[in-house]
């Protein structure tokens, strides 16, 4: 009996893996919501990812349980019956609820704020990099022509360039060191 | 002068952030009427009780009206229905009941216990008519001027703050 249950019970979960898991269920839209064309049903059901529940806000009405979420699904597929472009479907919806109810905010000046602020935040933030790089650049030589013993662009006085000569050998010396260690 | 061109993105930014936090105050439930100042939609719902009618959207003009959409169902419904029934009889404006996805016999006997102030009542079994207001929850109270126009929307009970300062405020201007 022990080896029948653990020989089957592999069998089944991955039955139920490939059942429930290889694709989608939807448990929102009920069967008797269902339209008989397979064509207007897709269309209707790419609409109601579209249109926000208003009851349960961040769903769209294809996820939602809501009572509300379901009369919108069935009028999205009336008016898909009676011959509505996708269009005229979603404005019907958003003259009586607003743009809010479209989970995607449409392009208007009310709007370009949210869609265009964070590319100009971007462009501003870039000129300001890009003005501060080719002040960098342009303020090299000039400290070289202003360091008259300075040697070959950079930019260093001639103390510098003593200090730092100083400091090499140290770092050759100890280096040296080690490697007698 | 390039000093403050480097600080412009960090001033957008604290701008941004100050209107993003105080807008974090609002309540993310409450969405905006798209219906104010537009003309009450195409209603036309039955009566709920003999005797008195319906509610369509012909019953909208020549008078400020407020159009209250409520459910036996509903506990806020129960909590604002006192300020409704003042809206009625001591401010003496008509309040007509929009009853929204309702059984009839519980909409009838809560009429019963409560008391009814309302002019007319439409019965909106299927909530049809309330999907064309825009109505996504009750309570809903509506203020609509002569011409049959929607200038105020409440979404959730009327309070008395918000009769004070809301609701009352604009009948006395409506009313001129």
């Amino acid at each position: 009996m022990r080896s029948f249950v653990s020989s089957v019970l592999p069998v089944v979960l991955l039955a139920m893996a490939l059942l429930f898991g290889g694709f989608q269920v939807s448990w929102a839209v009920q069967p008797d919501e269902v339209l008989d064309d397979p064509v207007l049903e897709g269309r209707a059901r790419d609409l109601s990812k579209e249109l926000r529940c208003l009851v349960c806000q961040n769903q769209s009405i294809d996820d939602s349980n809501a009572e509300l979420a379901k009369d919108l699904r069935v009028i999205v597929r009336e008016r898909l019956v009676e011959g509505d472009s996708n269009d005229e479907v979603l404005d019907f919806v958003v003259a009586r609820y607003g743009d809010y109810v479209l989970l995607r905010p449409p392009v208007k000046p009310g709007t370009y704020l949210l869609w265009f602020g964070p590319a100009a935040i971007l462009l501003i933030a870039g000129i300001g990099v890009a003005v501060w790089l080719r002040r960098q650049s342009a303020a090299s030589p000039g400290a070289v022509a202003s360091a008259p013993g300075g040697k070959g662009g950079t930019g260093l006085s001639e103390a510098e360039q003593k200090r730092l000569a100083a400091l090499m050998n140290e770092d050759r010396a100890t280096d040296g060191e080690h490697r007698k260690g | 002068m390039s000093r403050l061109f480097f600080l412009l993105p960090l001033l957008l930014f604290a701008a941004m952030a100050s209107y993003f936090f105080v807008r974090l105050g609002d309540d993310a439930s409450v969405v905006p009427s798209a219906l104010i100042d537009k003309p009450v939609p195409q209603i036309d719902a039955p009566p709920l009780v003999e005797g008195k009618p319906g509610v369509s959207t012909a019953d909208f003009t020549g008078e400020v009206k407020v159009l209250n959409i409520w459910a036996s169902w509903c506990v806020p419904c129960r909590a604002e229905h006192p300020l409704v029934t003042r809206l009625a009889q001591t401010e003496g404006v008509p309040v007509y009941g929009l009853n929204w996805k309702d059984k009839k016999q519980d909409a009838v006997a809560w009429l019963n216990e409560l008391g009814d102030p309302y002019g007319q009542i439409g019965f909106d079994e299927s909530g049809r008519n309330g999907i064309e207001l825009g109505v996504y929850g009750v309570p809903e109270t509506y203020v609509i001027d002569k011409d049959g126009r929607i200038r105020y929307k409440r979404v959730g009970p009327l309070t008395p703050s918000i009769m004070k300062d809301e609701v009352l405020p604009l009948l006395r201007d409506l009313k001129q």
